[in-house]
């Protein structure tokens, strides 16, 4: 649909191409919004649409969305990331430790006093994003250095942070957490929005606008496409490789310290399958495990498939066990429905302007891409 | 004085050996500001090597390389770049998931103006413009500024490409092999793209080849190599299929030369 548009009138896409992109995210955005007006017709009461159940559904997205939308980066760079729900846990230890241990003393906390909060809140956050951040540049520094495949070296950092984050507690959660944290940021509202909601739609859009606006997102897109061309452009690939992954681990730190304000304890037994729910987020949204490819507006989308699936099953009466299963369909689905699409976009686009150039316009390479569909 | 600097690049007695083989063995190459210059030879015969200490991928044994008059030092692909030398590889030329402006600009991104610009935030409409403008300067057309270079034929690939060395090699353009992975038709955009650039950049261009009709049909200088010497330097008009392929295939060695080889 998109690249009929895109040959027919390339000026008018301009608004278009800067949201989504010339491969758009038309197929994957209806079946949301499809699933969306099914299961309000279908709930008793048409209770999905109410607000409170959107209010519910945007708290259940937003920390894999924020673990999305870093994931969008790493594998638009060519790269994947399987250590983010790890470090979400090692955030949340140490964020919880932080502010436990500087809000105030136990027996003070065990009478619910806490005459530090406000330095033990901000030694936690800042100590949570910082501990993320510092294992996400440790994973870009061994990717680049050791030229290990970033899918060893981010499951022996999973393994690695998650067993730091069980030293440090001994297994436990953290008790000593000042409830105002949780009643501020946690589980408070602006405007009957979720605090975490509104913190992950202010990263996340910053985020579209690093990828789909800046040269750090451009060379993102290059890197992933061409990592030698972008050498060779001038583009210091191992910097910026370095920065995409502290970015991952900046916003899994984030996360964490979401986590604690939200559940009011490090959940060290929490965030197992984070890590795949991001990965399939942004597939599902489009974003290429091969690099190059992908948006954040499609992230977006696919972070919210899931989590619409999960709260339609369950208003529906089913056991939500089958909502991994529906999800694990769609990832498969969306993906395969992706590269078809792909494949007959290549020889569409190319059909008309292939008699570029200086002599016969008959290109025989015109039809390799039909052939392919 | 115009004389000396009419010779852009000059190299003499280039010699790179790689363990146990002798891949150059004292090799003299002239490149002239305007001109485009033919590397030819068969596989093996150290075509590739030389380029590449051009291009600063490699360094040479022993030997010395003036640009305009000054001896320089290639140590690295940015030092090449820096010296104005750009190189287009057979493949690994572009990222396909960018568009042809970004492509062209890429490492070297155009700016929004204020704050924006201080943010990062690149100016893609200013960037597509310029990157027409240079592939039109070039005598060639892309459909669309805006689509993913993934969406274009191999030729017009190659010529973003060759368009996007042409607009920041300052002095010397170098192609290896710029056409071997393309169709007849496409070869012939990308040829006459660089004829163009040599003309209208006035740069000096190096291209390797295989292909003897198309170096006839495109060099005004032509260096044949064989084992690691120069067997052949002539002009365009005093070469012939005939003579480019006795020199590639060493019929042009003097026995001297043969004896010292293996």
């Amino acid at each position: 649909m998109s690249s009929e548009l895109a040959v027919a009138k390339p000026r008018h896409r301009k608004f278009a191409d800067m949201l989504t992109g010339s491969t758009g995210n038309g197929l994957i955005l209806t079946v949301l919004i499809a699933m969306i007006l099914v299961f309000t017709i279908t709930s008793p009461a048409h209770r999905f649409l109410s607000a409170g159940n959107f209010t519910s559904i945007l708290a259940d997205t937003s920390q894999i969305l924020l673990l999305a939308a870093g994931e969008t980066f790493i594998m638009i760079a060519g790269g994947i990331d399987l250590s983010c729900g790890a470090f979400v846990v090692f955030s949340s230890v140490i964020c919880a430790k932080l502010v436990a241990g500087l809000s105030a003393t136990p027996e003070q906390a065990s009478n619910l006093e806490f005459p530090h909060l406000a330095l033990g809140l901000a030694a936690g956050i800042v100590g949570g994003v910082a501990a993320g951040a510092a294992w996400g540049w440790l994973n870009g520094w061994i990717t680049v250095r050791w030229q290990v495949p970033p899918f060893i070296v981010t499951l022996g950092t999973l393994g690695m942070s998650l067993g730091a984050a069980q030293i440090i507690t001994g297994g436990l959660n953290v008790p000593g957490i000042p409830p105002a944290f949780q009643e501020t940021l946690g589980i408070g509202k602006i405007f009957g929005i979720p605090w975490i909601a509104v913190v992950a739609a202010i990263i996340v859009g910053i985020l579209w606008l690093l990828l789909a606006q800046t040269r750090f997102g451009m060379r993102t897109y290059a890197i992933g496409s061409n990592s030698e061309a972008a050498r060779r452009a001038g583009v210091n690939v191992p910097r910026q490789t370095i920065q995409l992954y502290c970015l991952m681990g900046f916003l899994a730190g984030i996360v964490g310290v979401l986590d604690v304000a939200r559940f009011n304890t490090a959940s060290i037994a929490a965030h197992t399958t984070d890590n795949l729910q991001a990965i399939a987020a942004a597939a599902i949204g489009g974003v290429s495990l091969y690099g190059g490819k992908g948006r954040m507006s499609g992230t977006i989308i696919g972070a919210f498939i899931p989590a619409v699936l999960h709260n339609g099953f369950i208003l529906l009466g089913f056991e939500p066990y089958w909502q991994e299963v529906a999800v694990g369909a769609v990832l498969i689905i969306a993906v395969y429905f992706d590269q078809v699409r792909r494949r007959s976009t290549g020889s569409r686009v190319q059909a008309p302007d292939d008699d570029a150039g200086a002599t016969t316009p008959n290109g025989n390479e015109v039809t390799h891409g039909s052939h392919a569909t | 004085m115009t004389e000396q600097h009419d010779d852009v690049l000059v190299a003499t007695g280039i010699t790179k050996s790689f363990a146990h083989v002798r891949a150059l063995r004292g090799v003299d190459l002239t490149l002239r500001r305007g001109k485009v210059h033919a590397l030819v030879g068969d596989n093996g015969a150290g075509k590739s090597t030389l380029i590449k200490i051009l291009s600063g991928a490699l360094q040479p044994d022993s030997g010395e390389i003036l640009m305009e008059g000054e001896p320089v030092d290639i140590a690295s692909p940015e030092t090449a770049q820096h010296l104005g030398i750009e190189t287009v590889y057979q493949d690994l030329a572009v990222a396909e998931a960018l568009d042809l402006g970004e492509n062209i600009f890429l490492g070297r991104e155009l700016l929004r103006r204020g704050l924006l610009g201080h943010f990062g935030f690149v100016d893609r409409p200013a960037m597509r413009e310029r990157g027409m403008e240079q592939m039109q300067r070039l005598g060639t057309k892309v459909p669309s500024p805006s689509l993913p270079l993934e969406s274009m034929s191999g030729g017009q690939k190659q010529a973003v490409a060759v368009a996007r060395a042409a607009m920041w090699g300052g002095r010397v353009l170098i192609l290896d092999e710029p056409a071997a992975a393309l169709g007849v038709r496409q070869t012939a955009q990308v040829l006459n793209l660089v004829r163009r650039s040599a003309e209208e950049s006035n740069q000096a261009v190096v291209f390797i080849s295989h292909n003897v009709p198309q170096i006839l049909e495109i060099a005004d200088d032509i260096t044949v190599l064989h084992q690691g010497r120069v067997c052949l330097r002539c002009a365009k008009a005093d070469a012939s299929v005939d003579l480019l392929v006795r020199a590639m295939s060493g019929a042009l060695d003097s026995p001297a030369d043969r004896e010292g080889t293996e």
